[in-house]
């Protein structure tokens, strides 16, 4: 964890920001009967960064990106995408707007090889009459398109598209995880907790495909309890305490004891101004 | 193939790619092709019957075999699809009979004509398969549950309606009983239903491994947490699944009726085992989300194969049944074995 390839580094952004956020939830609150899941959050994401989202167990997380992602419809605030208001009512229309999630649980179908699993449950049909009659996917088309997605991610250890996902590395399948939302997303990428399944050379090939995906101009959300990876590649880390917003700071602005001591109420962000504050 | 270049391999790398050994390559080709198990079988077998007696390779008994065996092939076809998204079917026999005793009852005593009682016939099995699959998905029951209920539930609707009778072939529409007709193909005599069994595995193959919807197949019996956080309607999927197997043992009946040359509430009593062996020793994983529904041809081709060569060479019909089992046990545990492949 010790290159920090954050190239020409912009300053951090701050809080008043005056740019149109890609993805801003404004005071979402979702209850579980008298359990409070999220109490007012508040999240800004703007073009071209990596917002990491770290909190303690409880704090909400999970809570938030379920909001975002259509899992949960919150119960109250709102969501805007690109300045309007979205209301998704199940994970589809999330992303039908453009907003791809990874899951933890590595979501390959383990079986099935490289590009079907790119392109699963969004086939391309082959044209003409076998396409439109009888159905036929258009295998050649997805081989080709997905060896390119994937090389320009910077994945260059896989070296059959057609090998199935399950004799891949766990770091390898969740290259391929990433490289389908990357490839589908139009607006962001969710990934959360990519890295809790993978070792560590592993994670950094994770690491190293959120970078590319942020250099494509793609925003990502990033949700980690890893304070090292989160430090090396999120541009603004956005802390949630027991359902709110505890504050967002930078990892120019904070260290990670000082992000870890917000995290669990240990101090404040007010108290707590760092360096650029 | 040419990416891996980019990258220059680390000692672990060269260190797994030259420990393989001659058996841990059979194990990586027989997963990635594992429909070669059974193709295997089934030619070593004929060779060893073909010795033991001549007569095994005939055009005649040949011909007996693929006529013996069609109808389980086509109700494993509906199997296939069942087992690859892990799910089971034991209602496969008891559909067939429903949807037989429907299409002689109509043409005999309803006096209906001879297409529209196999048309009204197929249509029942259709929506016994959808009520299988409604039952699956929509009530959450293990399919296993589920087709162990419509197994009795649709046995007692097939003996009710039919008031236990069996139907004489020779008193049906003739179009009734047309799968049952032969014609020579060199010295082979094939009847239209084997044909019918051919086409319905061609079009089987061809949805699942050209199209998307036989991806999905795959993806739900494979994950099927990982198919719908991808979008795929599981739900929907399963039940195209079960209800298509309904219309395949559907037109499994008029192939039944054709072949037995009667219709009787009392037949196919042993479809279910049977149609899961032809399945599983076709190299289909119980476990979901790999097979190929040729295997499941050549699983129903294996068993016929073992019935003539055994009973040509002299041997009691029970070392078939022997052998069969200790086929079947080894087909599983084949596949347990190819599922542990890594990287």
């Amino acid at each position: 964890m010790t290159q920090l390839a954050h190239g020409s580094a912009p300053a951090p952004v701050p809080p008043a920001d005056t740019r149109q956020p890609v993805l801003e939830a404004r005071s979402l609150v979702k209850t579980f009967g008298r359990v409070v899941g999220l109490d007012g959050v508040d999240l800004q994401l703007f073009p071209g960064e990596v917002l990491a989202i770290i909190g303690d167990n409880g704090a909400g997380k999970s809570t938030l990106i379920k909001c975002l992602t259509g899992a949960y419809t919150p119960d109250a605030g709102e969501m805007l995408l690109d300045g309007q208001p979205v209301h998704f009512k199940r994970p589809q229309d999330a992303r039908d707007a453009g907003i791809e999630t990874v899951y933890q649980t590595l979501a390959v179908a383990p079986a099935l090889d490289i590009t079907s699993n790119l392109y699963l449950g969004r086939e391309f049909r082959r044209k003409g009459p076998l396409g439109s009659v009888l159905r036929m996917l258009d295998k050649k088309a997805m081989r080709d398109n997905a060896g390119t997605s994937m090389s320009d991610l910077g994945i260059g250890t896989i070296q059959n598209m057609s090998q199935a996902v399950e004799t891949l590395s766990g770091g390898q399948r969740q290259a391929v995880a990433v490289a389908r939302s990357a490839m589908f997303a139009t607006k962001l990428v969710i990934l959360d907790e990519p890295t809790a399944a993978l070792g560590v050379k592993e994670t950094g090939q994770v690491l190293k495909m959120i970078e590319e995906v942020k250099n494509r101009g793609l925003p990502v959300i990033l949700i980690s309890h890893n304070m090292p990876n989160v430090f090396e590649v999120a541009d603004r880390i956005h802390i949630q305490r027991l359902g709110a917003s505890a504050g967002v700071i930078t990892p120019q602005s904070h260290t990670m004891s000082e992000a870890v001591a917000i995290m669990t109420g240990a101090t404040t962000l007010a108290e707590t101004p760092g360096r650029a504050g | 193939m040419t990416t891996a270049t980019h990258q220059p391999a680390t000692a672990a790398d060269t260190f797994a790619a030259r420990r393989q050994s001659p058996v841990q390559r059979v194990q990586q080709v027989l997963h990635a092709y594992p429909t070669i198990s059974p193709v295997l079988v089934l030619i070593a077998a004929s060779v060893v019957f073909t010795i033991v007696n001549s007569r095994f390779a005939d055009p005649q008994s040949l011909s007996l075999v693929f006529q013996q065996v069609a109808v389980v092939a086509a109700l494993a076809i509906g199997q296939t699809l069942i087992i690859l998204t892990a799910g089971i079917d034991l209602s496969v026999g008891a559909i067939a009979i429903l949807s037989m005793m429907i299409m002689a009852k109509l043409s005999m005593d309803h006096g209906m004509p001879g297409i529209p009682a196999i048309i009204v016939g197929i249509a029942v099995g259709t929506l016994a398969g959808l009520v299988n699959g409604l039952l699956v998905t929509r009530i959450k029951l293990p399919p296993f549950i589920v087709t162990l209920g419509t197994l009795s539930v649709f046995t007692a609707l097939g003996l009710l309606y039919s008031k236990g009778q069996s139907v004489e072939a020779a008193s049906m529409p003739a179009v009734v009983n047309w799968t049952g007709t032969t014609f020579a193909v060199g010295q082979f005599r094939i009847t239209v239903g084997v044909v019918l069994v051919l086409v319905l595995y061609a079009i089987t193959a061809f949805a699942l491994s050209q199209t998307g919807w036989g991806k999905h197949v795959y993806a739900v019996g494979d994950d099927a947490e990982a198919a719908r956080l991808v979008g795929i309607r599981v739900n929907r999927v399963l039940l195209s699944v079960y209800t298509v197997a309904g219309l395949i043992y559907g037109i499994t009946a008029w192939i039944l009726i054709g072949r037995a040359g009667s219709a009787s509430p009392n037949a196919l009593t042993d479809a279910n085992l049977e149609s899961i062996t032809a399945v599983v020793i076709g190299g289909t994983s119980l476990f979901g989300g790999r097979g190929l529904v040729v295997g499941s041809l050549l699983g129903a081709v294996i068993v016929g194969v073992f019935r003539s060569g055994l009973s040509l060479a002299g041997v009691d019909d029970q070392y078939r049944v022997l052998a069969i089992g200790v086929l079947v046990i080894a087909a599983v545990a084949v596949d347990q074995w190819i599922r542990k492949v890594r990287a």
